[in-house]
């Protein structure tokens, strides 16, 4: 589904990714970990299109289509979701607006006609139920005034109403108590199917006993130093990142 | 005497003044003085230039070039048919209509003429009685407001609403401006309103031109007169097309425990318009409300002075313009707030918060406090900003396209001051006309 080969960024001179490739499949969930600074949420950026970075090799092909070449719209519009680290807080739009705005454009990209009213209250209706979204919050300005908790849900919320191929979730469980985080995770988990994926950017093992990964990846200094099952992310958890900064450090050497 | 501008127009002014001359005879004496002192004042000032302090950033010089018009004439009244005025409506918005045609009541086409509660005349009608002379300019500072002035001198008619005591209008008086003209016209219409005491009104104005070639500038003055424990309701809808320059002279004089609320939206079209709105809180414990959003394209110019003055104690007033400006748009925002030093326990609050959505576009923003008392709450503020790439990404990361987010972006910028407007068919038809100029300026 996802192929990112040899992907090459930078923010001005700063070298950020230095040769990522990475191979998902449909009905896959892939972990990347690391440690801070090492290219995680930049990675994500660059994926979904984020203007500050400048791509300087590399592909990265969802499907047949090569991200890097669309617009951040039209990367959403083939299938990519980018639960954000950070939601941004817009007050004035509402988030039901902004979802109808958002469902009928991907719509119309694909040839469907707009969703009528109904059917799209429907929808919005059951897929509220998957993170156990309040109604109020639908009608409310997009984010604002939303705990931390809450802002999680909603992109989780907007995940399951956009319906992507692809979905990256950076740092989706920071900021989140053990309610929220369990919220979370089944709404994902009742999400995933043969057909869809997933890339979860984190710091914890706690998020991966709840969505359980197929294949975990450590991102250090730009690179996928280091790829393995979920038995890698234990292990991480118990010995953290300097052995394998080590490694990294004596093959350098040699 | 200042430099003279625009000599053409003056001429042709001076010349109408001298020709109309009102007699002592013919008109009360009060009115009879007041055009003579306001006409020396205008000959003494002449059209405002940038050097007035009020006028820094609006040249005027360059929309008064055109030789145009001051005499209505008669003919251009067969073009207005009721379907016609029909076109002006607004959706949703049961309302009494009542159509003046450049700057005069019209009695046919209007739907209302007045009931037990309140009465509507035409100011010419009504100009020389003991109901409508003691209103007359008694709060505005012709000094400081030459064209004001002007109008004073020369003005012949315009809407006069008077609600009795006690009185609320059961619906809200729609007040459509036609103007009509084939040839470029100088317009001076000058209304009155007069809310007497416990009396409730929502007004609603809108602009319109019928012959959109034609230059239309209208130099207009408003007395609004809310008397104790009133409340007016005021929404003004300036939609104006090219060609059209709008000076409009609002002057607002409250008394005890009354209530005035101001809504003005100006939308792109208009060359030039300028907004004086003055409220004078002459009595205690007064509430108003002023919301103001303006949207500039082109190579627009909108200029809102406003300006309260807390003269007693214990009055609250609130004041929120928000401007969006694309092209080469030019906006000015001037609000004062004067707290005098009987006006204690005075709260005043006001905002201007401005996006530029081009490198070209411009905006002069100028709170201004001026506190003479020692026990009051104030505040001001004001912000120049650019669209947020942050929240554009976000939006477009969700599949929205560029224009789409900055639209959903405009409108959500704007929704602190639209939201606030009460009468709710008015608020739709703002942010319909909202959304009808993003399309033209994102294309």
């Amino acid at each position: 589904m996802l192929t990112i080969k040899n992907l090459h960024a930078q923010v001005e001179d700063k070298k950020i990714l230095k040769g990522i490739n990475l191979q998902v499949n449909a009905g896959e969930v892939h972990a990347i970990m690391g440690p801070n600074g090492s290219g995680k949420s930049s990675l994500a950026s660059v994926l979904a299109g984020r203007q500050n970075f400048e791509v300087t090799a590399g592909s990265a092909l969802l499907d047949d289509k090569d991200l890097l070449d669309l617009s951040p719209e039209d990367r959403a519009r083939e299938g990519l979701f980018l639960a954000f680290q950070y939601p941004v807080e817009i007050p004035g739009v509402s988030n039901i607006n902004f979802l109808k705005t958002a469902l009928n454009e991907i719509r119309a990209y694909k040839g469907l006609q707009p969703l009528d009213a109904r059917s799209f209250l429907a929808l919005t209706r059951e897929r509220q139920k998957l993170v156990e979204f309040d109604a109020q919050f639908t009608n409310r300005s997009l984010n604002e005034g939303f705990s931390g908790g809450e802002k999680k849900r909603n992109e989780i919320f907007q995940l399951a109403m956009l319906e992507p191929k692809l979905s990256i979730l950076d740092e989706t469980d920071s900021g989140l108590d053990i309610d929220a985080l369990r919220i979370v995770s089944n709404g994902v988990n009742k999400l995933r199917s043969a057909n869809n994926a997933f890339i979860l950017i984190t710091h914890y093992q706690r998020l991966l006993d709840y969505i359980v990964p197929d294949f975990v990846h450590v991102l250090y200094d730009g690179r996928i130093i280091r790829s393995g099952t979920k038995e890698l992310a234990l292990e991480l958890e118990e010995r953290g990142y300097d052995w394998l900064k080590e490694e990294v450090a004596l093959q350098a050497q040699l | 005497m200042a430099t003279q501008i625009a000599s053409t127009l003056y001429n042709k002014l001076s010349a109408d003044f001298k020709h109309n001359r009102f007699s002592p005879e013919e008109a009360k004496d009060a009115l009879y003085a007041l055009r003579e002192k306001s006409f020396a004042q205008f000959v003494d000032q002449g059209f405002p230039s940038i050097k007035n302090e009020d006028w820094k950033y609006t040249n005027l010089a360059a929309y008064l070039k055109e030789d145009l018009q001051t005499e209505v004439l008669a003919h251009d009244y067969n073009e207005v048919s009721p379907a016609k005025v029909s076109e002006y409506l607004m959706e949703g918005l049961d309302a009494h209509i009542l159509v003046l045609i450049n700057g005069e009541l019209n009695v046919s086409l209007s739907s209302f003429h007045g009931d037990g509660t309140v009465s509507i005349q035409s100011v010419g009608s009504a100009i020389d009685t003991p109901d409508y002379v003691p209103y007359l300019g008694k709060e505005i500072n012709i000094q400081r407001n030459s064209l004001a002035a002007l109008n004073s001198a020369l003005f012949k008619d315009g809407l006069f609403i008077e609600v009795k005591a006690n009185g609320i209008v059961d619906k809200p008086l729609h007040i459509i401006h036609l103007n009509c003209s084939a040839n470029g016209i100088f317009l001076q219409p000058r209304h009155l309103v007069v809310a007497h005491k416990n009396a409730v009104v929502n007004i609603v104005e809108t602009f319109a031109n019928i012959h959109e070639e034609s230059v239309v500038w209208l130099n207009s003055v408003t007395e609004v007169y809310v008397e104790e424990n009133a409340q007016v309701n005021h929404y003004v809808l300036q939609s104006g097309q090219l060609n059209t320059r709008m000076v409009n002279h609002t002057e607002i004089t409250q008394k005890k425990h009354s209530l005035y609320n101001n809504y003005t939206a100006t939308l792109p079209g208009a060359d030039l318009v300028r907004n004086n709105l003055n409220v004078n809180l002459v009595d205690s414990n007064t509430e108003t409300h002023l919301f103001g959003l303006y949207l500039g394209a082109g190579q627009q110019l909108i200029d809102n002075h406003t300006a309260v003055d807390h003269r007693k104690p214990n009055c609250f007033s609130n004041e929120h313009y928000k401007g969006v400006l694309s092209g080469n748009a030019k906006a000015v925002f001037n609000g004062k707030v004067f707290v005098r030093q009987e006006a204690q326990k005075t709260n005043a609050f006001q905002q201007n918060n401005n996006l530029l959505l081009s490198d070209k576009a411009v905006v002069d923003s100028k709170p201004q406090l001026e506190i003479f008392a020692d026990d009051v709450k104030c505040s001001h503020g004001s912000t120049i900003g650019q669209f947020s790439k942050e929240a554009l990404f976000y939006l477009q990361s969700r599949g929205i396209s560029e224009a789409s987010a900055r639209g959903l972006l405009v409108q959500a910028f704007a929704f602190d001051v639209v939201s606030k407007f009460k009468l709710a068919p008015v608020r739709e038809h703002v942010e319909k006309l909202i959304m009808h100029n993003l399309e033209q300026w994102f294309n």
